[in-house]
């Protein structure tokens, strides 16, 4: 069986790319992936804790409360819905901006800036 | 009869006056505001009368017993402190406010023609007017406290009469000396007042009196504690009434309008220092050392002044520098610890001199301004009313009888001569200031009155003297706008008489000046004093109220002369002082009419003396030397350019700087890159997990 720690490693990895990709990339839809790997990141560590307990589903805590399983995978769905519209709404917001704009550098796009 | 005599309405009638023509009188016409002040004025006189009258004490016993106190509510309450609105009428404060009241309605009347033609008329009356109340409230107040209200308030309205003529440099300058030389004694003053709340934890004068009389005090024989509480009034005393060493801003108040410096600076408020003096009684007669010294002030104010008097041209300035001599010889009379004496001459010196300013306003009237003596002359073919008011008021100053002066510089004399404070010595410096004033007052009426008419006298032999204050404004051609007074002032035919509401009060002045010193007819001379008897409640209170304790025996000597002086002693004495008049007399007349070029050789033989004289002994040089350059300096370097501008500028500065270099760096942190941002979020997400993976290492 492979250890919780190696998932967390492995989320840890993902999310510090997704990081850097962030803070690097010039290009929006490159840094929109980013955002989705951070994400995505995340869900993996959620899925590899909620196995975690799974695995020890039915024992007690010290605190006297039963372990039950399955909570962690619930998170792990919202996560995927929350991201699957925030990419409809983000996506229609760089159409637009690359009409108007015709660039899909961040630099460029920086009319908010005083 | 009512015990109640409303003694608030007095001080209070000046004032609604002083309001309505100051708020409105700008829309009123001229007549309109000076009969607002008038009436004001004459309903203020009428019912201090009626209330003199009410209380005056009978042979039956007076009608009601005083002192009168009348209380309208607490002013200041602090802890066992109160300082009521009180006010108090005994038979010092009754003259007071007749002479106060009487003195000012005559004023008031005479201004109304006097400034007629003046910018700002209903802004004079309204000062008029709030100087009548302050002086009011300065007399009636039954405290210290409220008194102190008054003589803060006499001090401003003087200021604004002095500074009246504002746009005259010299003017606004007066105004101010006058004020910051009195702020010098006031504090003084406010010390004793300080001193004697510590000590007696009352100001009011019942009660402050009642305690002193009640025999727990002998006389200071050191410096004790009524000493310099005692000494701390005279110098306030000393600011106010213009003596020794703070009597420098009285000439200067000359700059004021003529009937201001009749009211303010000549008949009512310089006697205020006086009149606290006297009221003080109590206390001074228990620090024989006070009483030394205000005699010995009094004693160097009125010779010095004298002198200074002496080699004045300008009209106004010698009867400033008399006035400050005169007010020396009550100061003397305190010192002497004649209260009484002080207090009569204070009334008939009110009477004799506003009626000289009066009528040295009524000469500067006639010739359109002008000031210089040595302009003048010839006079009295042309003005003779002018002429025979200023005549009386002249005798009566000199103290030649049996006009007012003379009664009262004698008794003054009289008392002195026989005081253990003041002794003969004093009173021979006493007799020679009256030679001297008779000699000064005599000059300017031979040179104002007789020889001939000399308007455009040359003036250069005197360059050295400041210019006189009108001499310059008031040329002789004719080119100033002042209507009435624009006709051609060379001949004799420009000068003309006054009119009659300038004269009217003059008359009624001079009738006073002749007969007022009757009231105080010695016994020697077959009179009863009344005036003393009927001020000997007020001045003997302390010893009335404790006869048998030894202490106050000890009061008794230096109160009272010990016993009533031989008659053939007191005629000499009388004979003395009119002799030394008579040689002023003679003196003036042999200067200033029968040979005139006299004065001129005198003065080039003893060149450096006259010229110490006509500089007033440079006091003035001297103190700007002593005190007022280094004030300055001191103010500039340390307090201005020390500690304004380097710590507090510096300080508020430095806050400014400071916080915009802080922004300035700050600023940086906002540079506007989204990728920046979320570097830093990102540091701070790895600093928050580095910091727990710290915690769980621990």
């Amino acid at each position: 069986m492979v250890p919780l720690s190696w998932y967390l490693v492995l989320s840890a990895i993902l999310f510090c790319l997704g990081v850097f990709g962030f803070l690097l990339k010039r290009n929006i839809i490159t840094i929109f992936m980013s955002i989705e790997l951070m994400l995505n990141a995340v869900n993996l560590s959620f899925i590899a804790f909620a196995n975690y307990w799974n695995a020890h589903a039915g024992q007690k805590l010290a605190s006297g409360r039963e372990i039950v399983g399955l909570s962690g995978h619930v998170f792990v769905f919202f996560v995927m819905v929350v991201a699957a519209a925030e990419a409809a709404v983000g996506l229609a917001i760089i159409i637009a901006v690359f009409r108007t704009r015709e660039t899909l550098n961040v630099d460029r796009v920086n009319l908010l800036k005083l | 009869m009512t015990d109640n005599l409303q003694l608030w309405v007095i001080p209070l009638l000046p004032l609604v006056g002083a309001a309505i023509n100051g708020f409105f009188g700008r829309r009123f016409k001229n007549s309109m505001v000076s009969t607002i002040a008038l009436l004001f004025t004459a309903a203020s006189f009428g019912l201090a009368a009626r209330a003199v009258m009410m209380a005056w004490p009978h042979e039956s016993g007076p009608h009601m017993t005083l002192p009168h106190i009348e209380t309208l509510g607490t002013w200041i309450q602090a802890g066992s402190f109160s300082a009521p609105f009180g006010f108090y009428l005994d038979q010092l404060s009754m003259i007071m406010v007749l002479v106060v009241t009487g003195v000012g309605f005559l004023i008031h009347i005479y201004a109304v023609g006097y400034m007629s033609h003046e910018g700002g008329f209903y802004r004079f009356f309204a000062y008029l007017n709030l100087f009548m109340f302050f002086m009011l409230t300065l007399v009636l107040a039954n405290n210290y406290l409220l008194m102190f209200v008054g003589w803060e308030g006499v001090g401003l309205a003087s200021y604004l009469l002095i500074g009246f003529y504002f746009q005259k440099n010299s003017a606004a300058d007066a105004g101010k000396k006058a004020f910051i030389v009195n702020r010098i004694g006031d504090f003084a003053f406010l010390i004793g007042m300080f001193l004697l709340i510590q000590h007696f934890g009352t100001l009011n004068y019942e009660g402050l009196f009642k305690t002193i009389a009640d025999g727990h005090y002998a006389p200071e024989a050191g410096w004790g504690f009524l000493t310099i509480t005692a000494l701390c009034l005279m110098f306030g005393a000393t600011g106010k009434s213009a003596q020794v060493p703070l009597y420098v801003w009285l000439p200067d108040a000359m700059e004021g309008p003529t009937p201001v410096s009749a009211l303010i600076h000549a008949a009512t408020m310089v006697t205020a220092g006086i009149y606290m003096i006297a009221r003080s009684h109590a206390i001074f007669n228990l620090a024989p050392h006070a009483l030394e010294i205000v005699a010995i002030i009094g004693c160097i104010t009125a010779i010095f002044a004298a002198t200074m008097g002496m080699a004045q041209t300008d009209i106004k300035r010698v009867l400033a520098y008399s006035t400050v001599s005169q007010l020396g010889y009550m100061f003397l009379a305190c010192g002497a610890a004649a209260y009484s004496a002080a207090i009569f001459h204070l009334m008939t010196h009110a009477f004799f001199k506003a009626l000289l300013f009066l009528g040295a306003g009524s000469v500067i009237h006639a010739l359109s301004g002008e000031q210089d003596m040595r302009r003048m002359g010839g006079l009295r073919k042309v003005i003779p009313r002018t002429f025979w008011v200023m005549t009386i008021a002249t005798i009566a100053i000199a103290g030649i009888p049996p006009f007012a002066g003379f009664f009262s510089k004698d008794q003054i004399l009289g008392e002195v001569f026989a005081s253990k404070t003041a002794g003969p010595i004093m009173w021979v410096v006493g007799v020679i200031t009256a030679g001297i004033t008779s000699f000064y007052m005599f000059r300017l009426w031979f040179m104002t009155f007789f020889g001939e008419r000399r308007p455009d006298a040359e003036l250069g032999d005197h360059h050295l003297m400041p210019a006189p204050v009108a001499a310059s404004s008031h040329g002789s051609d004719d080119s100033h706008g002042q209507d009435d007074h624009g006709h051609d002032s060379h001949g004799t035919s420009g000068v003309h008489e006054s009119p009659w509401i300038m004269i009217g009060p003059l008359v009624v002045l001079a009738i006073l000046s002749f007969i007022g010193g009757w009231v105080g007819v010695p016994a020697f001379m077959g009179g009863h004093n009344e005036i003393e008897h009927f001020l000997a409640p007020v001045m003997d209170s302390g010893s009335a109220a404790g006869g048998e304790n030894v202490p106050i025996v000890k009061v008794l000597e230096f109160a009272t002369p010990p016993e009533p002086r031989p008659h053939n002693e007191e005629w000499m004495l009388a004979g003395t002082s009119v002799g030394a008049a008579l040689f002023g007399l003679f003196f003036a007349w042999l200067l200033y009419y029968k040979s005139p070029g006299l004065p001129d050789k005198i003065t080039s033989k003893i060149h450096g003396l006259y010229l110490v004289v006509l500089h007033k002994y440079y006091m003035d040089e001297g103190y700007g030397f002593l005190f007022v350059k280094p004030l300055l300096a001191l103010s500039t370097i340390v307090f201005w350019k020390g500690i304004d501008q380097s710590v507090i500028d510096g300080l508020v500065n430095g806050a400014g700087t400071a916080s915009q270099g802080i922004g300035n760096e700050l600023r940086r942190m906002q540079s506007g890159n989204i990728r920046s941002y979320a570097a830093w979020v990102a540091f701070g997400g790895a600093a928050v997990v580095a910091y727990m993976i710290w915690l769980g290492v621990r």
